[in-house]
């Protein structure tokens, strides 16, 4: 009896592998960080070839914890960090080159001549997004021009792109050696290259960027048995791959139109399921695909995308070296009262929504001589707050539905100061699932559902649980003023970037 | 120095050593600027790697100081155990149908943590950073048992908050011994009547009690007609709290 179903959660810090019972319920987790390469200001790339090694220790480390064998999985889903680019050689199997990230700000320059150029609205009309350089068809343009002779055979269909569930699918089903070539309608909605209506790759859009087809996997719906592992779980039938935060929206089963969540890790990412609609935005938001059930219509969403929460978290340990883990900063912070004034706007990457100012940079202001640590250590978090307030409110104002309540996910949620200041400043409650990790519960119902381990998503429902609200606690006044210091601080962050400074 | 331990004033010499090179150093050099014979040498390099004091290099062999040593002196964050309890508190009240509280001492208190609510949908309140009496509940009876800054609290207070608080040292020392032995421990309405929790000792470094988990329930959910804990609850909370202890040793 095939009791349980996996999910693999490759994310921007670590591959993980979790398995869960007929119940939704984790029974197992296994995790290994892989390395972020940094090398130019504005560069973030990434081993593929140790992405996939790490996955290939996760996958037996996740089983053995549970005291389980590949024949007890019914299916394995997949959900990644969106955007994250691959190229490689369908012949030996081998990156041809770092996977660049969807951190990574080194196609700005070729998206604004793209924004400038005549198709520029074709890409609004045809896929929904404004081209941004968070997107992952710029960087595969960039990867073409860049890599040495990547072009020419890229068009005699010796190379495949991908991002990284294409990566990991094509591995597990026996790389060089018949491996399926995939991706999942999510993921390629956020390519740059997709119509958002007929789900499938647009050749005027391919040729707006000159990419050659040949390197194109097949867009797939998100629960499908895409072929079955030969390797890692050998038999173990791959039922449906997500991008991360859609793989998030479905795990918290999400699939009312004005049903939201927010996920909370290395970025934040607000999306609302807009059923049959495809919104468009007003506000900054992007439009993308929810979910696409086999035989089923599309169902879309709104998304609210912070590139930078839990990363600054990452940051203030890793290159301040002011904690020594992640969830330490909630000890710090709680040392003091209040921010003493000090505000972090974490614009490592530009402003992404609402703003998407590719020119912004990062500011710590207000600084004097009585702030300390502690009071960093809280304006780093409430630069997650009131980012999300900024998601919040953009949506509301989009779509006329106002949150009653915001039902969040991720590693950050364990920070209860965090979630509390989440509920201050919308002053909404906040609720967390039993699961937090919703991600990688929306790649397990997926693959459940594709091999009918689970029925529908009705039977999906009946799994989510709540297991704790934060109630906000702010003054409107406090509220009012915060808010006001924090904008005149996101001002200070806008057209850092000249057009001298050398590619930062 | 009467009653000097020759093998541990040896390791402190070869810590001191290693503890001033900025390199790591292969065994023989050890033992030649220590004057030790080479099995010495070795036998003290294996012993301090085993404790986690020292470790050695997986391609060159050599020797260096470890972590374990750094770390003597720090506690263990109480966020950082929260983060690392959180999916398997959560599971736990998945599987148990119960609220999930886990406790650290603080001061002569039990501090919650962090809580799970009870899965049944229904309205229940944070209960993070409530202060609970040791004496009279699950979470404080196993920090009691487990935690060796608990073991110094003598002057402890032991006020009644029902028929079924133990209130005098005896009943109190009789419960934290039998919790000590067992691994876990039942309390059936001692805080509030009506309310039973099942407990068991999260640990860190050779076994030191650094917070306790817990499912609280009303008493028919978690005890059985014959007055024990009803049939898996026991299992499912040292598991539990075996799990959390075990990924706490991760990488941070
Ligand atoms: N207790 C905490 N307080 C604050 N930040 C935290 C805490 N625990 C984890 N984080 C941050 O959350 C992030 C990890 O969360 P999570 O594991 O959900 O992210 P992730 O899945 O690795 O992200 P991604 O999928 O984007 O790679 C890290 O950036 C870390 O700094
Ligand atoms: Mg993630």
């Amino acid at each position: 009896m095939r009791a349980y179903v996996a999910a693999i959660d490759q994310g921007t810090t670590s591959t993980r592998c979790l398995i869960f019972d007929h119940h939704g319920r984790m029974v197992s987790v296994a995790q290994h960080e892989h390395a972020q390469h940094y090398p130019q200001p504005g560069w973030a790339e990434h081993d593929a070839a140790e992405i996939w090694r790490n996955t290939l220790r996760v996958l037996p480390e996740a089983l053995a914890d549970a005291g389980l064998s590949a024949d007890d999985l019914a299916a394995v889903g997949i959900a990644n960090q969106r955007e994250t680019t691959v190229v490689w050689d369908r012949t030996t199997g081998r990156p041809l080159a770092r996977a660049i990230t969807w951190q990574d700000t080194r196609t700005a320059d070729l998206v604004e001549d793209l924004n400038r150029g005549p198709h520029a609205d074709l890409f609004r009309e045809v896929c929904g997004l404004t081209p941004a350089g968070y997107f992952a068809a710029p960087r595969l343009r960039w990867l073409l021009d860049h890599v040495p002779g990547l072009e020419r055979r890229a068009r005699s269909g010796e190379i495949a792109f991908g991002t990284m569930e294409s990566w990991l699918i094509w591995n597990l089903t026996g790389g060089p050696d018949g491996g399926v070539h995939v991706t999942d309608v999510t993921n390629a909605s956020r390519t740059l290259l997709m119509d958002i209506r007929t789900l499938d790759w647009d050749q005027r859009l391919l040729d707006a960027l000159d990419i050659p087809r040949e390197l194109l996997p097949e867009v797939r719906p998100n629960a499908q048995v895409y072929g079955e592992c030969v390797v890692g779980l050998p038999g173990v039938p791959i039922g449906g791959a997500f991008g991360d935060q859609q793989a998030a929206l479905f795990g918290q089963t999400c699939f009312e139109a004005g049903e939201a969540k927010c996920t909370y890790g290395t970025g934040a990412f607000l999306l609302m399921n807009t059923g049959d609609q495809i919104p468009t935005s007003e506000h900054g938001l992007i439009s993308t695909v929810a979910y696409a059930l086999e035989g089923q219509a599309p169902v879309y969403a709104t998304e609210g995308s912070i590139a930078v929460a839990g990363a600054l978290v990452q940051w203030f340990r890793d290159s301040l070296e002011m904690i020594r883990s992640a969830p330490e900063i909630e000890t710090l912070a709680r040392r003091v009262e209040d921010n003493g004034g000090c505000y972090i706007v974490p614009a490592f990457a530009g402003l992404f929504a609402p703003r998407w100012q590719p020119d912004a940079r990062g500011v710590v202001v207000g600084l004097t001589s009585y702030v300390t640590r502690s009071h960093l250590a809280r304006a780093v978090l409430e630069a997650t707050a009131w980012q999300t307030a900024e998601v919040v409110e953009a949506m509301a104002a989009d779509t006329g539905i106002n949150f009653a309540r915001l039902k969040v996910d991720g590693g950050m949620t364990a920070n209860h100061l965090l979630m509390q200041s989440v509920a201050d400043v919308l002053a909404v409650p906040v609720e967390r699932p039993l699961v937090a990790e919703s991600v990688s519960l929306g790649a397990a119902y997926a693959a459940g559902l594709a091999v009918g381990y689970w029925p529908d998503l009705q039977g999906l429902r009946d799994n989510w649980h709540r297991a704790a609200v934060w109630e906000p606690a702010m003054s409107d006044a406090l509220r009012r003023r915060e808010r006001a210091a924090w904008d005149r601080a996101v001002e200070r962050t806008l057209h850092w970037v000249h057009d001298d400074d050398v590619a930062r | 120095m009467p009653g000097s331990i020759q093998s541990i004033e040896r390791a402190a010499v070869v810590l001191h050593f290693l503890g001033a090179l900025s390199e790591p150093v292969p065994l023989g050099d050890v033992a030649r600027m220590l004057a030790l014979p080479k099995p010495t040498a070795h036998g003290i390099l294996r012993t301090l790697c085993e404790v986690g004091f020292v470790v050695q290099e997986r391609d060159t062999g050599r020797y260096a100081l470890g972590t374990g040593l750094s770390r003597l002196g720090e506690a263990l964050d109480p966020h950082l155990l929260r983060s690392r309890a959180v999916n398997w508190a959560d599971g736990l009240a998945a599987r148990t149908e119960l609220e999930v509280q886990l406790g650290i001492l603080t001061g002569q208190s039990v501090e919650v943590l962090h809580h799970v609510f009870r899965p049944d949908g229904s309205p229940q309140q944070l209960r993070v950073g409530e202060l609970q009496p040791l004496h009279a509940t699950a979470l404080g009876i196993t920090l009691l048992a487990f935690s060796p800054a608990a073991g110094r609290l003598h002057d402890l207070r032991l006020p009644a908050y029902t028929p079924s608080t133990p209130v005098t040292r005896i009943d109190l020392t009789r419960v934290v011994q039998q919790t000590f032995r067992r691994g876990w421990v039942l309390t059936d309405g001692t805080l509030r009547p009506g309310v039973a929790a099942v407990a068991a000792p999260i640990r860190h470094h050779i076994g030191i009690g650094v917070g306790a988990l817990a499912v609280v329930g009303p008493r028919d959910r978690v005890i059985a007609a014959a007055g024990e804990p009803r049939a898996g609850i026991v299992d499912q909370v040292v598991a539990a709290a075996d799990a959390i202890s075990v990924h706490l040793q991760d990488r941070l």
